[in-house]
């Protein structure tokens, strides 16, 4: 994940939503056996060997493939780098589209699983024996994944929130880490009057982070029913978001510098970008990018809407996904479930991967890691109690790819001109329904 | 038997020019959906491009940024290349290079360069505001962006365009000018009654470049949009958002409708450009 921006991360999250539906499927059986893949046939198909081919961008991957080698000496795993995110997305596309050159094992971030299962081209897992995994996830990333009894991918990492703070600047200008938005808000007054330097931080117009935290406020502005969508962001956990974060616009408290410039690492670094609010796997990206601020940040649960609250939400994460076009469905599907489950799936967090399996999640090895990074703080503990406080039936947009990418064009006015987050978010809302609409979905009627 | 000599050549241009055209109208009179697939719809995205806000606003921009920025562009230029042709130039070969060198900077690395001096965080313009207490206005909020490009796309192509004056200006015969001078005229009067009627094509095409380059706006937007996500949107130039169309929303047909209809457009104009420019007199 550390090579995502926050906007596929919080895409990610959106597939989720999209999927996340009724049921988690249950029982082994699939309905589909005509299309061949059962549990026996994958036993014989790792018997047999072969090639996977991986598109994936995630490093810890690396380690796993050659663990699934070792263990089964007649498959040969290719990892190959296709690109991050939107770009792997659109070679995916067009490999899929041009009937050959697909890959067996895809990654694909939990908001963009939605459109690559809405147009039928992953397979359903299920037969292959995903089902019986249905409780060795956590919630959010399964729902994500998971469509009635279908499964489209299996999850791979996930991102809970939580609140990083640079405890020194904190500390320098006596103000007390916030627990509440309001407190955060009048956080972000105090540093910004103490120094004009320091911003709470940095925001320029964010998909991912905005969802995110209308998601935690308690808005569900999706709801995707099949092809029935509706987009309505006029909810009260969206009124909820857009009164604190207009008064940070108003008041110009957060800094106009986009995540993952040269800009952002360096306020990072030097304290004048104060916190972040953002997934768990933004540590990994903290120790690479910014390690001249070892010692001086900590972690927090997120400020809260509701004081006393515990309201949590995720923020990116990926799964890996067999494309209906794969060469070699049942291998495909082996290495999936190595990866995403069991030793494969410790073996990466201990790479540094934030887990989503429950038993990793559990594992007192996990809990009690200090990190020095955090002066020695056991960090996963705060992003433990985040994934268990997830809020639930968040859904994401079946194209939430296109409009994360239109963000900018329609909410983006409220970060640089006089209107209004709320009438920004209309406009993007109005966007987003006539793109639905011309997709051939039903949205809003 | 004339055949047998064209034909290489009508391969050629059929495959690599004919045929790309062909398959973008080919594809803009389809429709590709998510749910539902493709299915043939006629001239329904012409119809819908036609009236499409974000594509005309996008085309009035660089409507606008061509009267603005090619007039200052071209006048630049051929400054530049009167002077350097006027032979009273101390060091005219420096002078040449050096105007000519920003064009060979690939524009995206001159777009990521004016980038970072643009920047009022950690940019040249920031430290600008900090040296010296001031508040520059931001380079690359909406109301001055269309200007920071325009910048650099004249600092990309002054040079350039110097070139084409400079050696339609070199082949002029220089007893032209000791003529003029005979009959009495001065150093302005040779300029505008030689010198300009005698490079009239190469200013012509120069401007049709220049109007062609600027219709098809879109590497210095396109970088620049990663530092300005807000000033810079995805419909800021019609090719930006032909992009857009095509590569985020996956409405191919659509972005090759729009790219067609741009494509009449710039062709109309710039036909118009060359029949106004070559008249006599």
């Amino acid at each position: 994940m550390r090579t995502h921006s926050s906007r596929r991360l919080l895409g990610a999250l959106a597939v989720l939503a999209t999927l996340s539906l009724t049921a988690t499927a249950c029982g082994s059986d699939g309905s589909n056996a005509g299309t061949g893949g059962a549990p026996k046939d994958v036993a014989a198909a790792l018997e047999k060997g072969g090639k996977v081919t991986v598109w994936a961008w995630e490093p810890t991957l690396k380690k796993v493939a050659a663990d699934f080698e070792k263990k089964y000496p007649n498959v040969d795993v290719e990892l190959v780098n296709a690109g991050t995110g939107d770009k792997q997305y659109t070679a995916l596309q067009n490999a899929i589209a041009a009937g050959s050159g697909a890959p067996d094992v895809a990654q694909i971030e939990y908001y963009a699983l939605g459109q690559f299962a809405i147009g039928k081209t992953v397979e359903d897992l299920s037969p292959y024996g995903a089902a019986k995994y249905g409780t060795s996830f956590t919630p959010g990333p399964w729902n994500a994944v998971t469509e009635g009894e279908a499964i489209f991918a299996l999850p791979m990492d996930s991102g809970p929130m939580a609140f990083f703070y640079n405890k020194k600047v904190f500390d320098k200008h006596g103000v007390k880490v916030p627990t509440t938005w309001d407190e955060y808000v009048e956080a972000a007054r105090t540093l910004h009057k103490a120094d004009p330097k320091i911003f709470i931080t940095n925001d320029t117009g964010d998909a991912g982070a905005t969802t995110s935290l209308i998601w935690q406020a308690g808005g569900r502005p999706y709801k995707t029913d099949g092809t029935n969508v509706t987009v309505d962001f006029g909810d009260e956990g969206t009124r909820k978001y857009t009164a604190t974060w207009q008064k940070l616009l108003d008041e110009k408290l957060v800094a106009p510098i986009s995540s993952w410039s040269d800009a952002w690492y360096k306020g990072l670094a030097d304290g004048s970008l104060a916190t972040l609010s953002i997934g768990a796997w933004m540590p990994a990206n903290l120790s690479s990018g910014v390690a001249s601020a070892s010692g001086d940040w900590r972690v927090a649960p997120l400020p809260q809407w509701t004081k006393g609250d515990k309201a949590s939400a995720e923020n990116g994460g990926s799964s890996l996904a067999v494309p209906k076009a794969a060469k070699n469905k049942e291998l495909a599907y082996a290495f999936t479930e190595f990866a995403t489950t069991g030793t494969g799936a410790t073996s990466r967090v201990t790479e540094g991967a934030f887990p989503a399996t429950r038993a990793d999640l559990e594992s007192k090895a996990f809990l009690d890691k200090p990190f020095p990074y955090f002066g020695g703080q056991q960090a996963n503990r705060v992003f433990a109690e985040s994934a268990r406080n997830v809020g639930e039936d968040w859904s994401y947009l079946p194209f939430q790819v296109y409009a994360n990418s239109i963000f900018n064009d329609t909410v983006g006015k409220a970060y640089v001109s006089p209107t209004k987050l709320d009438d920004g978010l209309k406009n993007w809302q109005d966007a987003s329904v006539k793109y639905g609409n011309d997709q051939g979905f039903t949205v809003n009627e | 038997m004339g055949w047998g000599f064209a034909g290489p050549f009508v391969a050629v241009f059929g495959l690599v020019f004919l045929a790309p055209i062909g398959y973008a109208g080919y594809l803009s009179l389809f429709q590709d959906r998510l749910i539902g697939g493709t299915s043939f719809v006629g001239l329904d995205n012409y119809g819908e491009a036609l009236t499409d806000p974000r594509f005309w606003d996008g085309l009035m921009r660089v409507g606008l940024f061509l009267l603005v920025q090619v007039p200052v562009m071209l006048g630049i230029a051929l400054l530049a290349a009167l002077a350097i042709d006027s032979g009273r130039l101390y060091g005219k070969t420096f002078f040449r290079v050096s105007i000519f060198l920003p064009y060979a900077v690939p524009a995206v690395v001159a777009s990521l360069i004016w980038g970072f001096m643009y920047g009022n965080q950690f940019g040249l313009v920031g430290n600008i505001n900090d040296a010296f207490g001031v508040t520059l206005p931001d380079p690359l909020s909406p109301s001055l962006v269309l200007a920071s490009i325009g910048n650099i796309v004249t600092w990309e192509f002054v040079g350039y365009n110097m070139l084409i004056f400079y050696s339609a200006l070199k082949v002029v015969p220089r007893s032209l000018y000791e003529a003029a001078a005979i009959d009495g005229a001065g150093e302005w009067r040779i300029v505008t009654s030689v010198k300009l009627p005698a490079i009239r094509s190469a200013l012509v095409i120069a401007t049709i470049f220049s109007i062609i380059g600027s219709f098809q706006l879109f590497n210095e937007p396109s970088i620049l949009q990663k530092l300005a996500p807000n000033a810079i949107t995805n419909d800021l130039t019609p090719n930006l958002y032909t992009y857009s169309l095509s590569f985020s929303g996956q409405q191919h047909n659509y972005a090759a409708t729009v790219a067609i209809v741009m494509g009449v457009i710039t062709a109309i104009i710039a036909y118009a450009v060359q029949l106004r420019g070559m008249r006599k007199g």
